[in-house]
């Protein structure tokens, strides 16, 4: 399709430019009229919390990159560097620390809306694959971002987790010397973690774009799970959700704001603040404490390869859910079983997270165990039976009318309408 | 079923409180410091006091490389008074002759280490390296009541534990067993201002100074915070009500 585009916009000076590149067609379009459900509540505005997140974190990074330097020697001491002398280096450097783990945090919280209003179903298959995609790479990046202080847990982490992958059989060795450019994590690993460190991020935006261009195509799911039927379902996005998004803002930014600014290392390990030492181990290595659950199932294996394998497979599993979750129906709200097992799925991956923080010796090993097994036992055995089993709750006719197609179960239209929301 | 809501989101903010408290193992008896809470601030009498004992003691074998002179400036001294301190101390440099020569220090020079590297000082202190202590309150579980708590932990060894060559009992440290001879005692300091040196004073004022070091952008970023978080609740309750009126045309 050739051709100039037809703008719709009076200024002159906008219409000139909309007419060669329609930006503010799109924008006006996918933002602007967008239509989205009017029942949303307020777990829908996680995914535009990760996008600030994810800018924030952006921003922070590059000016601590002018001020950092990646060599094993400098790296310890340009961050105190940046701490004492640079100019609010302080503050760049705790937003961006604690950053990382609000981005674990919102994201974390964006996952389980979606796993208990069921947005992974058709047709939003790929967009939850994608947003997988993103989560693995945030991991990457959170990674290897922890080891550019060059502190004791940098440098064990990075030894440790590195490692893992000598496990894989024939080549593992082969990897291991490559991430490390050498035979032990040393400059050179330090040097490579950077760069990719500060790449990362660029292609998470790529992907980040993926997903909403994906969301755009299927519109969002909603807490009831149905898709809107006609225009009294929906809102246009502005200024409904920008408002109700910027209220989510605001709150998520005071959190933000208390750890930055009263508890900045709160969140950290205090042997990140010892310089890097190959020769002295800490008497625990622990990874950051959104990694902890991960690090339990790694745990929970007697064998290294099995261990590993686990490891991935907890994340790979994500990958598959919209096919082992049978149930045709998506809101846990009409899902009464499914609903309970969401919170003990919940309540398992906090004790993993917990078990993962503790030396990995007596009750803890055994807790570990169980609550792997019971991890992809939620995904693998339990979801794919539960959803031919289970007799979901009456669905409304639309997301208008929730109360009128209500046999005798119980009113999701009551649970929906919050007090303070005017839905 | 709301048992079930209940116990994960207790689950989830307990973990979140928890977490860094996860592998402490020890805990270490609460002292109450001026630097803590939101408003704290340091004490800058006592920081002082500290400094003076860094100085006297624990710079005869602890360095403090992340600190400049210039940086004392924040526990109340003088400009002349840290220019002063920075001037006792000869720094090495390199001569108009290209050879190796002294000058005095200026505030601008890091705090002078002790020995001139790590082989230097594990060599002077039977093989032990005494770490730097610039970020020491940051670098240990417990932070300023543990520094506190170890000061105060020297004990005789009780009869069944075998002490390693030079080694003392301290019932804070992991072990037990750490090189440091106990650095503090009653009366190790005179005090400029008067102050009773007690040995819980000198802990004390120490651990003040030690944490000034480690964070000496503290009193701003908590300055700071108060303001961003009250604007931010703000912001918050006025937003709230925007978006209460956006959408109050919205029904079923």
């Amino acid at each position: 399709m050739v051709g100039l585009h037809k703008s719709e916009f009076q200024n002159p000076v906008i219409n000139w430019i909309d007419t060669r590149l329609p930006l503010f067609t799109m924008m006006t379009k996918e933002y602007g009229v967008f239509p989205t459900p009017k029942n949303f509540n307020y777990f829908w505005n996680f995914g535009a919390l990760a996008m600030i997140n994810l800018m924030i974190m952006i921003a922070t990074g590059i000016f601590l990159a002018m001020n950092y330097n990646a060599s094993t020697a400098g790296a310890f001491d340009s961050v105190e560097r940046i701490v004492r002398d640079v100019n609010y280096g302080w503050l760049l450097r705790y937003v961006h620390m604690n950053g990382a783990s609000m981005f674990f945090i919102v994201v974390y919280i964006h996952m389980f809306r979606g796993m208990y209003y069921g947005s992974y179903k058709k047709p939003r298959e790929l967009l939850w694959m994608i947003g997988v995609v993103i989560l693995l790479l945030m991991m990457a990046t959170a990674f290897m971002g922890y080891v550019l202080p060059w502190g004791q847990m940098s440098y064990w982490g990075a030894t440790v987790i590195t490692n893992l992958f000598s496990a894989i059989p024939v080549v593992g060795e082969y990897i291991v010397t490559l991430l490390w450019g050498g035979f032990s994590v040393d400059n050179p690993t330090l040097n490579r973690f950077f760069s990719l460190h500060y790449l990362m991020p660029f292609v998470i935006t790529g992907v980040v774009f993926l997903h909403v261009v994906a969301l755009h195509i299927t519109g969002s799911n909603n807490p009831l799970g149905i898709e809107p039927k006609s225009e009294q379902d929906t809102l246009p996005f502005h200024p409904y959700y920008t408002i109700k998004d910027s209220v989510g803002m605001c709150v998520y930014l005071l959190v933000f704001a208390v750890l930055v600014f009263f508890v900045p290392d709160y969140l950290g390990h205090s042997d990140n603040y010892i310089q890097a030492n190959p020769l002295v181990t800490p008497t625990h290595i622990v990874p950051e404490w959104y990694f902890l659950p991960f690090y339990a199932i790694l745990r929970s294996v007697p064998s290294k390869l099995g261990g590993v394998l686990m490891m991935f497979g907890a994340i790979a599993v994500l990958f598959v859910l919209p096919w082992l979750d049978t149930s045709p129906v998506r809101s846990a709200k009409f899902r009464p079983i499914y609903r309970q097992l969401m919170y003990v799925f919940v309540v398992d991956v906090v004790v993993l997270g917990y078990v993962g923080g503790k030396p990995p010796s007596g009750m803890n090993v055994v807790i570990g165990q169980v609550c792997t097994a019971y991890y992809f036992l939620h995904f693998l055995v339990i979801l794919p039976i539960l959803g031919k089993m289970e007799k979901p709750l009456p669905l409304p006719e639309s997301i208008s009318n929730p109360v009128l197609t209500m046999g005798g179960g119980p009113l999701p239209g009551a649970a929906l309408a919050k007090p303070m929301e005017k839905i | 079923m709301q048992t079930l809501r209940i116990a994960a989101v207790a689950a989830m903010l307990g973990f979140v409180a928890l977490a860094p408290a996860l592998a402490q193992e020890m805990e270490y008896p609460h002292q109450n410091w001026s630097f803590e809470g939101p408003f704290g601030t340091y004490d800058r009498a006592s920081a002082q006091r500290g400094f003076q004992i860094y100085k006297e003691v624990c710079s005869n074998c602890h360095s403090m490389k992340q600190v400049y002179y210039r940086n004392l400036e924040g526990i109340g001294l003088s400009p002349d008074a840290v220019k002063a301190i920075a001037a006792s101390v000869d720094v090495p440099t390199i001569g108009d002759d290209g050879q190796p020569a002294e000058r005095k220090g200026l505030p601008s020079d890091h705090f002078k280490a002790p020995y001139p590297n790590d082989k230097a000082a594990r060599a002077a202190q039977n093989g032990a390296l005494p770490p730097d202590q610039s970020v020491i309150i940051k670098a240990r579980e417990g932070g300023a009541d543990y520094i506190y708590s170890l000061l105060l932990g020297y004990e005789a060894p009780p009869a069944d534990v075998k002490m390693g060559d030079g080694m003392n009992y301290n019932k804070w440290f992991t072990g037990h067993q750490i090189a440091m001879a106990a650095p503090l005692t009653e009366g190790r300091v005179e005090y400029a201002d008067g102050t009773k040196a007690t040995l819980e004073q000198e802990a004390r004022d120490v651990t003040t100074f030690l944490a000034f070091v480690a964070n000496p952008e503290m009193e701003e970023r908590k300055r700071m915070g108060v303001r961003v978080v009250l604007f931010l609740a703000f912001m918050t309750c006025v937003t709230y009500a925007v978006k209460r009126q956006i959408w109050s045309d919205v029904h079923h």
